[in-house]
């Protein structure tokens, strides 16, 4: 009788290794609400299994289950593969409101253990993104003059603009198309109408399109895109209209080439090369395809007005151009050529925005440099580099 | 109401999604917002494709100077079409080698232009006949030499530190990180200005000329 328990205990004894086996669960799994987000979405976190950094039994994935009751039915969500030194697994179909408990099952080759149910946790939107409290401070002040500097230009007050020779030269390029006899040449950018700068150049278009109207010049406008060819001949057709030329006006001469970036360079070469236009405008988003539209157009001649917010293109256009509109001045561009006291308004507003960003960078640099050497105010560094970082 | 449905439009576009930027929860709405403006250039490009068929159709009809390119044009964009319909796009088709082996190596050949126009437009540039020119000549020189192994072969393995700022790594660096970095910022700074005092004017429809009125 002694000798069955004794059995029983020595096949126990020799089966230890592989019960103490047992897969251990992931460790300090939470569940929350994703911050700063439009809601329906939930973070689970989470660490490794002890057993994956110890090897002892492998663990191949984690897979995350969802119910609305902790002692529920739960849903699998998905998994994620092993081999790392923290987990994030985002459920991105969660309802707003809705109370849920996740658990985290680590998964090996012939079992799996869950971790405790973490939860509940309720998805919800937010409504405020508090790290952009700085922008939105900034963006409110910046509209703030600009819509003063409108009203005192509606009020009839006299507004002092700095001159932009590149705007000045406008005339003298239309000037000399018309002379020559030849077409001017208006090369919006690549980018689609969604781009500020092409509806910078769009806009700006509508007032070289006036004066070529009045000096009867001819237009041609290649287009990248559809939508900006369609609007650009709206554009072009209302300012025929407006300085009493609509029977100049060409339809066909605001084409669309192609949405290819070479294909389009490739069109507007040719036209340059065939037309051999007096004056070339390239304002707009421009990559790549810069210089080698500046450099046909001075290759044919031409005087050449560029103006783009790209930084690495810029360069560029002031090798190759005559003028360059640079950054702000091709914003303020459309707003200069029109001379329209309202819209003069907001570019005195824009600078006046300039200035306050301009005295914030020397205040925040003669902080920083005092900062580095110990210079504090009631117990804290007076650097103000933390208001201007942007999350 | 010609003009004030678009500038509606316009408005209510335009807020959504800058209100989006500080409100997360109306994520959602400017997400639909974006994914119609993705239909409206999907027809759009039905119009495009309209325009470009006409003016060459017009070309050939009046054999119009070199109007065998608007023929080969409209020969090829229907090629394109035809073949992408009717055989798919994948690897391995037809269309798929017409890109890869025509269309892909034109598309190099033009951007391979620019490094002639580089030179060419460097060469007018770089001339010294003026402060300003001489100026960006030498730091030119100096970062070109800086970015090439070449630039700091000379430098002998003794080269005193306190001598460094004067090897082309060094003065590359400096160029690049200091004075380089400094004028970009300048000029994203001025034209993110101009973006808001542009957006202002166009949300609240001072700035019209984008919808053909002045």
């Amino acid at each position: 009788m002694k000798s069955v328990p004794l059995g029983v205990f020595i096949i126990m004894a020799l089966a230890a290794p592989a019960f103490g086996q047992m897969l251990q669960a992931a460790e300090g799994v939470t569940a929350r609400d994703t911050p700063l987000d439009a809601g329906s979405s939930i973070t689970l976190t989470w660490q490794p299994s002890p057993d994956e950094a110890g090897r002892k039994v492998q663990v191949l994935a984690y897979e995350v289950w969802r119910a609305t009751r902790a002692a529920g039915e739960y849903e699998r969500l998905g998994e994620v593969e092993s081999g790392k030194e923290n987990y994030e697994f985002t459920d991105e179909e969660a309802e707003n409101g809705v109370e849920y408990f996740y658990k985290v099952r680590a998964r090996g080759e012939r079992m799996s253990t869950d971790a405790a149910p973490a939860g509940p946790v309720k998805a919800t939107a937010e409504w405020f993104h508090p790290d952009r409290l700085n922008m939105l401070v900034a963006s409110v002040v910046l509209a703030a003059f600009v819509l003063y500097f409108i009203s005192q230009a509606r009020a009839g007050k006299e507004l002092f603009i700095r001159r932009i020779a590149g705007l000045e030269a406008v005339q003298e390029a239309v000037g000399r198309a018309t002379e020559m006899g030849k077409p001017v040449l208006y090369v919006p950018g690549i980018a689609d109408i969604d781009d500020i700068q092409t509806i910078a150049a769009v806009t700006i278009l509508g007032r070289v399109a006036t004066m070529i109207a009045e000096y009867d010049a001819a237009l041609l406008v290649p287009c990248s895109r559809s939508l900006v060819m369609s609007t650009a001949q709206e554009v072009v057709k209302e300012a025929y209209l407006e300085a009493g030329r609509p029977d100049a006006y060409r339809r066909e001469n605001v084409r669309y080439l192609t949405d290819d970036q070479f294909g389009y360079v490739a069109g507007v070469d040719g036209i340059m090369l065939r037309e051999k236009p007096a004056a070339n405008f390239y304002l707009g988003t421009f990559y790549a395809e810069s210089l080698i539209l500046a450099e046909t157009g001075h290759s044919v001649g031409a005087i050449q007005i560029a103006g783009t917010a790209m930084p690495s293109q810029l360069p560029f256009f002031i090798a190759a151009c005559d003028y360059t509109l640079i950054g702000e001045e091709l914003f303020a561009a459309s707003a200069y050529l029109s001379r329209e006291p309202r819209l003069l308004g907001s570019l005195v507003g824009q600078d006046l925005g300039k200035v306050i960003i301009l005295i914030s960078i020397i205040v925040g640099v003669v902080t920083a440099f005092l900062a580095q050497f110990g210079f504090e105010l009631f117990g804290r560094s007076i650097a103000l580099e933390q208001l201007f970082v942007v999350k | 109401m010609r003009r004030e449905i678009p500038m509606i439009v316009a408005f209510v576009a335009g807020v959504t999604i800058i209100l989006e930027f500080f409100v997360p929860a109306l994520r959602d709405v400017a997400s639909q917002i974006q994914k119609w403006y993705l239909v409206v250039i999907a027809f759009a490009i039905l119009v495009g494709a309209f325009n470009l068929l006409r003016i060459n159709y017009m070309k050939i009809r009046y054999r119009r100077a070199d109007w065998p390119y608007s023929f080969a044009l409209i020969a090829g964009l229907f090629a394109m079409a035809i073949i992408g319909i009717g055989w798919g796009i994948k690897e391995g088709t037809v269309f798929d080698w017409l890109f890869n082996y025509l269309i892909f190596p034109m598309s190099s050949t033009v951007f391979a232009l620019l490094a002639f126009f580089v030179a060419s437009a460097a060469y007018r540039a770089f001339r010294a006949r003026t402060v300003d020119a001489t100026l960006l000549l030498v730091a030119a020189v100096v970062v070109m030499l800086g970015q090439v192994p070449i630039g700091s072969a000379w430098v002998p393995a003794w080269w005193p530190d306190s001598l460094v700022f004067l090897t082309p790594d060094w003065l590359k660096d400096r160029i690049m990180n200091i004075f380089n970095t400094a004028g970009q910022r300048a000029i994203l700074i001025g034209a993110s200005l101009g973006v808001v005092s542009t957006s202002l004017r166009i949300l609240l429809g001072i700035e019209r000329s984008y919808l053909g009125e002045e």
